[in-house]
């Protein structure tokens, strides 16, 4: 393996899309969005929700898991909503964040290479197919991986600023976000990055492959369901377990991408 | 690299896509130090034909070796020796000239210490100093064109492929090209293998060339050698006094003369079968008190060496 021609493919791509601004405006817009407004939102809309609709809200709190409603013991409706909201619903959204982070980068350094025709003259240097892929994956992988440990300081921080006078205590950091940081958003970035490299071996542009590829959102918006119906409930163990069923997938994606990342079959693309 | 080694060889290479047979048992070979062009209509080959000898694309069959190695299973290391200017310059239009060069130099293996000098050097020998910060996207075509010349040569490879270096460039920027090929060539002793469907390029360029074809070598040869051998018959122009009509009748005669083209007063246009057929023009006309001013055989142009071989294609 030639490190440095990894490393150069990666930043090369890397600079690129940092001066595209079809691709930076999402990169940028829906971390601050998703990770800085809407832990503001949630945690500023909470104290005005009338005391009529707070009784509602306890018949829904008594339809979550068992072990969930021991978490929130002794905590008032107010004070439960909070840490129910951002700590537990809001997860799930804090993954689209590096996966979208991922698949954004892995759409231009994919399909976007194919469709600007630059990929032939690569296919032409010494580089192995296997350092060109690799290159092309840490070029959306560790971003994608910054973006999520960046992005997750700005949620923590929010979310601790404006809860902090309703529940007396920090919510962040937590034992249960720091496996979903550390060990679920690496696993999703690469969940995202084999699901484009995939969807990029069959279209011809970055939009067809962003567009398609934004399907790898609807797993986690399941995920939000499922807590808010009280089906589900992220604790340690399911977080953990997550991680390890996305872990498998990932490699199973990434085998099966890196197989059908041939020259040989690349440039007959062309 | 000695010149005169084997630098290319390929014998009965064949590559098809589906149903399309682009490449189609084509053996060549190609010396060190020569400008060797492969010359063809859009679709002959030529592209996949660079594609094979650079290991990027696995023939179907037949056999090649470049600069010694297989190039599907030495890829990589024959192509650490081999440079590449491909159809499309293919530059990232996002980085600056001197980033998309930068960029090659790692791939390509330049070390560290030399990458700056080694693009500076490079942009100032294709007179891109003065805009090797402006993004490449900018780039006239013709600078484009330069800029992904002087990515091909990053290494000092030994063996180049430049697949139509001047199409679409007018034709300042196609002398330009020319000269810096030449350049390579004559000056720096590198094997050139060219690709055009510009039969005056490749007659300027080429020491020699093949004639592609939907895939087949149909002629191969240097561009003068083409021209002798496949043109049937030399035309030669005769010029005489409009008086001596006897003369005429006399030359109509001669067995060398294959076919009289135009017959006006005082000028005779004929094809002979070859050059030897001159000396026996001359005596003729002399002994029979002609009065000979002019005889000029006019050696056909590649070109038409190029239709009548696409004629006889299509026919057959
Ligand atoms: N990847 C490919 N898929 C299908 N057909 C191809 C592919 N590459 C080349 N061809 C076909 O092979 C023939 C030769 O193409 P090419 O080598 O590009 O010719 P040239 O460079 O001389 O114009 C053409 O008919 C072309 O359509
Ligand atoms: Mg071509």
């Amino acid at each position: 393996m030639n490190w440095r021609a990894i490393a150069a493919i990666a930043r090369k791509d890397l600079r690129a899309v940092s001066r595209s601004k079809g691709v930076m405006f999402p990169l940028v817009l829906v971390p601050l969005v998703i990770l800085g407004g809407l832990p503001a939102l949630i945690a500023s809309v909470t104290p005005l929700i009338p005391p009529e609709a707070m009784a509602g809200m306890e018949r829904f709190m008594e339809k979550l898991p068992q072990a969930l409603r021991a978490e929130l013991s002794g905590l008032d409706v107010e004070q439960s909503l909070l840490v129910l909201a951002l700590v537990y619903f809001l997860a799930p959204m804090y993954l689209v964040v590096p996966l979208m982070v991922a698949s954004v980068i892995a759409a231009d350094s994919f399909a976007g290479e194919m469709e600007r025709k630059t990929l032939e003259a690569l296919l032409h240097t010494p580089a192995t197919d296997a350092e060109l892929f690799l290159g092309k994956l840490l070029s959306a992988w560790i971003p994608a991986l910054g973006v999520a440990a960046v992005g997750f300081l700005l949620y923590g921080f929010v979310a601790d600023i404006c809860t902090f006078r309703a529940l007396g205590r920090l919510l962040f950091p937590n034992p249960l976000w720091a496996l979903l940081v550390a060990w679920v958003a690496p696993a999703v970035a690469g969940f995202g990055l084999g699901t484009m490299v995939l969807v990029s071996a069959r279209v011809r542009t970055f939009q067809e492959a962003y567009q398609l590829g934004g399907a790898v959102v609807l797993p986690l918006l399941l995920l939000v369901a499922g807590q808010v119906t009280g089906l589900l409930y992220l604790d340690l163990t399911v977080v953990a377990l997550l991680g390890i069923s996305l872990w498998v997938v990932d490699a199973a994606l990434l085998w099966y991408g890196a197989r059908t990342f041939r020259r040989g079959v690349l440039i007959s693309r062309l | 690299m000695v010149r005169g080694t084997v630098v290319i060889e390929a014998e009965d290479l064949r590559r098809r896509f589906g149903e399309v047979v682009a490449v189609d048992g084509l053996s060549l070979e190609i010396n060190a130090g020569e400008v060797f062009g492969l010359l063809g209509h859009n679709g002959a080959g030529k592209t996949t034909t660079i594609r094979l000898f650079n290991g990027v694309l696995p023939p179907d069959g037949g056999r090649v070796r470049v600069l010694g190695l297989d190039p599907v299973r030495e890829g990589t290391l024959l192509r650490r020796r081999t440079g590449v200017l491909t159809e499309i310059p293919a530059l990232d239009g996002r980085l600056t000239a001197r980033e998309n060069l930068a960029y090659y130099a790692a791939l390509y293996g330049v070390p560290r210490s030399r990458v700056r000098r080694r693009v500076g050097k490079l942009l100032a020998k294709f007179g891109l100093s003065e805009r090797a910060d402006e993004l490449a996207g900018n780039y006239s075509k013709g600078m484009q064109q330069r800029l992904a010349l002087a990515r091909a040569l990053l290494h000092g490879p030994e063996l180049l492929f430049l697949d139509e270096p001047t199409a679409g460039l007018d034709p300042v920027a196609a002398r330009e090209v020319h000269a810096l090929v030449q350049d390579l060539s004559q000056a720096e002793g590198r094997t050139v293998v060219l690709c055009t469907h510009n039969l005056l390029e490749a007659q300027r360029l080429c020491h020699r060339v093949a004639v592609l074809e939907h895939g087949r070598l149909v002629a191969s040869g240097s561009p003068a050698e083409l021209v002798r051998s496949l043109s049937r018959g030399l035309r030669v122009e005769i010029e005489l006094s409009p008086e001596d009509r006897e003369v005429v009748e006399a030359l109509r005669g001669l067995p060398g003369i294959l076919e009289v083209v135009k017959a006006h007063p005082g000028i005779l246009e004929v094809k002979v079968a070859s050059h030897l057929v001159l000396p026996e023009i001359a005596r003729v006309v002399v002994g029979a008190g002609g009065s000979l001013f002019r005889l000029s055989p006019r050696e056909p142009t590649l070109e038409e060496v190029y239709f009548a071989l696409h004629g006889r294609e299509e026919a057959g």
